[in-house]
């Protein structure tokens, strides 16, 4: 029987949607199913307490590929991007740090604290930034195949290659350098002050279960800067209406396109005959076919529990279970009365605009990870703070407010095991309020719901495997060539008719879109869809 | 010199960045921060509050003054309903735009019309055998521009219910407190808004009155260079900038007829002559050599255009206003008197005059860019205007706030 659909796509989290909205406009015909009722994955607004609309899980836009902006035609599908200009530091001494978008109010405060480092800051910017463009290809194309001998797959090694070459020589030896050390020791080759270093040394450990003196931390600094290489654009911000206003605005392209969408369709496995994907069941067992499957979920999800190892050869399956997910994070998002000020700089002011970083030195962070390494949620955890009601009135009503919280370490593989969450999630939600009420007294009275989302939560509510928001960590040994395994980085399986198009896959997690859209293209250019 | 503006001791705290120009001959805010994208954001995602106070406004009264509008105007204003707002432009004898604004109906025999320029003794002349007062309240009044997708819950806050759902280009009068004030359905952003104008002499009152209503909705102050930005995103001509004022050309062919500006709509031949009737209408049978259109650059050719340089794709952070040749088949057929980049819509904007042979919604175009110190085209699509048009700017009250897609 001719099944109506060209690919079915599991999952309509961001690239799920993406992939699916591409392979649309090529005039596909393709389903999107999603377990949840609402679409967007883990870039999902809802609102949890009335009035309110929380960025549940994925919290600010950062990466969003402006060519798949542009391509889907996200602005005209009605998303609204509200850039942040200020991430904001609060210091328990009461002290405090803000860098903002104009750079001598930036120099400004940073010499109270280092003179020497006010001076350097934009200087690491503009090297930073042009190793980001060195590296920004790799994000916007398929993974390069280091071992094929192919033509085009050597050209494409060879320009990669160029690209580092045409870098003056000190900003090769400190690419090479930063491939392997820790954020922490990183940022020390540049600045002084701890107070400045902290809060630019968490955009290396976000998503995973290593501190920021771990090797191996400083690559993923550059990822901030590849942001600001898009600068023009503005993507870095707030959403509209929460980020699951992204997905929604995906959505619309996709059936504009003519995609069909399906919300509270689990997929329970993925129907495989002949050593083919022939298409899925659903919970309520109706089985759907197409020709291609495509996996929007985290790839040991999609490869032990949607496929089975029975269909799988065993190395593959092996890696999977050894593949790091290890979720470190978790979410608190509060619904507030009225707005408290930080001690450290009273008033509502634009500092409150932007994130707020929980993150007043190295030590401190290291301190987080330590109580993590031995399983225990931190008693001073990293937080990353946004109040997106102050630029965005409707997601809160007039006068009250929403923030979300971004904690970690918050490890999935928790003392007592992964099921014992639950049991822990208030004491975890506290330590998350008593951190802030030190820096701004009088939070935990105005809050008027929280949600606390624990990696056991992201688990079982969201799909993400271990709760790893990545859909696997972004460490160098799961990036690239080797996401999610060797052989297998370039969105295709071992299964014919199976293909992955989200973050487990290159170039990765974030609110980007990338893997979503290189895996349509590649499912495109082979040709047998 | 400029002088400062009825709400100058409101405005001039706040503008921290001290970036002021004159506009009108007062003093106005650019941005009251070092970067005006924070007051964009709020005029298309909260609401901005602007002292747009500078505009010329005259009151017309009297039995003929409608009579007298009708003839300057190259709409027949004697149509306007009280209570209601159009805009429009006038001409010269030569059926060449002097200037463009609006009038507002506020009464029976009352007019209240607004201009870029001083237009003063312009009416004053045409006034001559009409029973019509002409009255330059440009400084007596002063107003208030609440612009932005939350200006109703603030106005509603300031005025009440009825005020605030007022009709799109309808005019009312209202109170706040003991402030007696005009409300329009008016703007120049493009977007759901209204203008507040007021006496003068309590005009800071009002002002402290917006601010603490928009106190839980978001309301910045905004300057004019995030109003420019707003302005393009809808589309809107600035005398002086995308066209010349008849007045102002030294030499006839800097012109523009208002069928040149895209204003024909505005342009009702129809009935008893008005200035400049004679060679509009000669205009509409024969045809106008320009016409202004809106053009939408091509992103891929800014990024390849900077790659070739080793640069990344870099936008100006404010509307420009330097005229900028506009080409096809290699040879200039037209300028882009203005342009933007459109936060909003991510896309990078002009208002341009080109041959009226080019200005056919799709045709391609090219536009010269300057990078690293060298001049470039770069390809551009005529679209159609508004770039940025939220169905919100006309929405009533209580329906749907969203844009739509």
């Amino acid at each position: 029987m001719a099944s109506p659909y060209d690919a079915i796509v599991v999952g309509g989290g961001h690239n799920g949607l993406v992939c699916a909205a591409y392979l649309a406009r090529a005039g596909r015909r393709v389903l999107v199913l999603e377990r949840r009722a609402v679409l967007g994955g883990a870039a999902v607004s809802e609102e949890v307490f009335p009035g309110f609309t929380f960025s549940v899980c994925s919290y600010v836009v950062s990466l969003l590929r402006p060519w798949i902006l542009r391509d889907l035609e996200l602005s005209r599908h009605g998303l609204r991007i509200l850039p942040l200009d200020c991430s904001f530091s609060p210091l328990p001494d009461g002290r405090s740090l803000a860098r903002w978008g104009d750079p001598e109010r930036t120099r400004r405060e940073i010499a109270a604290f280092s003179p020497a480092d006010a001076e350097v800051y934009p200087e690491y910017g503009r090297t930073m930034m042009q190793m980001g463009r060195m590296v920004k290809p790799l994000i916007d194309a398929e993974a390069p195949r280091p071992t094929s001998l192919h033509p085009a797959h050597l050209l494409e090694i060879l320009g990669h290659g160029r690209r580092l070459n045409a870098l003056p020589r000190h900003l090769r030896t400190r690419f090479l350098q930063m491939m392997t050390m820790s954020a922490a020791d990183f940022l020390d080759l540049w600045f002084e002050s701890d107070v400045l270093k902290a809060p630019m040394s968490v955009s290396g450990i976000i998503g995973t279960y290593q501190g920021v003196r771990s090797p191996g931390t400083a690559y993923v600094l550059l990822h901030h800067y590849m942001g600001e290489i898009d600068g023009a654009f503005r993507a870095w911000g707030f959403a509209q209406g929460g980020t699951g206003a992204v997905s929604l605005a995906i959505a619309a392209a996709a059936r504009e396109a003519g995609c069909e969408i399906r919300t509270e369709a689990a997929v329970e496995r993925v129907v495989v005959r002949g050593g083919t994907a022939r298409g899925v069941v659903l919970s309520d067992g109706e089985e759907l076919h197409a020709r291609a499957v495509v996996s929007g979920v985290d790839p040991r999800l999609t490869f032990l529990g949607l496929v089975g190892a029975e269909h799988l050869p065993d190395d593959l399956c092996s890696r999977m279970r050894r593949f790091k997910l290890r979720g470190s994070s978790g979410k608190v998002n509060l619904a507030l009365d009225h707005l408290p000020e930080f001690t450290s700089r009273p008033g509502i002011g634009p500092h409150m605009r932007g994130d707020v970083a929980i993150a007043p030195s190295i030590d401190y962070l290291e301190r987080a990870f330590d109580d993590a390494k031995y399983g225990e949620p931190s008693r001073r955890p990293y937080i990353n703070m946004v109040i997106p009601s102050l630029s965005d009135p409707t997601v809160a009503p007039p006068g009250k407010h929403v923030m979300s919280c971004f904690v970690q370490y918050a490890p999935y593989h928790v003392n007592g095991g992964p099921q014992t969450w639950p049991e822990r999630r208030e004491a975890f939600g506290d330590t998350v309020l008593e951190t802030l009420e030190e820096h701004m007294p009088g939070l935990t009275a105005a809050v008027l719901h929280r949600q606390v989302l624990t990696p056991w939560d992201l688990e079982q509510e969201f799909g993400l495997s271990e709760g790893n928001i990545f859909h696997g960590e972004l460490s160098l040994d799961q990036l690239a060539f080797l996401r999610p395994a060797p052989g297998w980085a370039h969105y295709r399986t071992p299964l014919a008719g199976l293909w992955m198009c989200a973050s487990g896959t290159h170039p990765g997690g974030g609110l980007m879109g990338a893997p979503g859209a290189l895996a349509a293209r590649a499912m495109l250019a082979e040709g047998s869809l | 010199m400029p002088v400062e503006s009825p709400l100058h001791s409101r405005t001039a705290p706040l503008c921290t960045s001290y970036r002021w120009k004159e506009w009108a001959g007062r003093y106005a805010v650019c941005s009251y921060q070092t970067s005006a994208e924070s007051e964009y954001l709020a005029l298309r995602h909260a609401c901005g509050l602007l002292d747009v106070s500078p505009l010329f406004k005259y009151e017309i009264r009297g039995p003929d003054a409608a009579a007298l509008l009708s003839w300057v105007w190259t709409r027949d204003v004697t149509r306007l309903a009280e209570g209601s707002v159009a805009y429009g432009c006038w001409c010269d004898e030569r059926g060449k735009v002097v200037d463009d604004g609006t009038v507002c109906r506020l009464g029976p025999d009352r007019y209240r019309m607004t201009a870029a320029e001083p237009t003063f003794r312009w009416l004053a002349r045409q006034a001559r055998g009409f029973d019509a007062e002409v009255t330059d309240e440009s400084a007596s009044v002063a107003a208030l521009a609440l612009q932005g997708p939350s200006s109703r819950a603030v106005l509603t806050e300031l005025c009440g219910e009825e005020t605030a759902g007022l009709g799109f280009f309808r005019a009312a009068h209202a109170r706040s407190g003991s402030l007696e004030l005009e409300v329009t359905r008016t703007g120049y952003t493009g977007d759901l808004g209204y203008e507040l104008w007021i006496s003068a002499d309590r005009a800071v009152e009002l002002w402290d009155a917006v601010v603490a209503a928009g106190r839980d909705h978001g309301l910045v102050p905004a300057g004019l260079d995030a109003l420019d930005i707003t302005r393009i995103e809808a589309g809107f001509l600035l005398a002086g900038v995308d066209y010349v004022g008849a007045r102002d050309a030294l030499i006839p062919s800097l012109t523009s007829s208002p069928f040149e500006l895209d204003l024909g709509w505005a342009v009702h031949l129809e009935r008893g002559p008005f200035v400049g009737r004679d060679a509009l209408v000669r205009e509409a049978r024969e045809g106008s050599p320009e016409t202004l259109v809106g053009l939408v650059a091509d992103w891929e050719a800014i990024e390849e255009v900077h790659e070739r340089y080793g640069l990344p794709p870099s936008l100006p952070t404010q509307a420009w206003r330097e005229p900028v040749p506009v080409y096809a088949d290699g040879r200039q057929v037209g300028r882009a008197t203005s342009g933007t980049w459109s936060p909003t819509l991510k896309q990078n904007l002009a208002l341009a005059t080109v041959d009226t042979a080019r200005a056919a919604v799709g045709t391609r175009l090219e536009l010269e860019a300057t990078v690293a110190f060298e001049r470039h085209t770069v390809p551009v699509t005529v679209v159609e205007r508004p770039f940025f048009d939220p169905p919100r700017k006309k929405g009533r009250a209580g329906a749907d706030e969203g844009e739509g897609s």
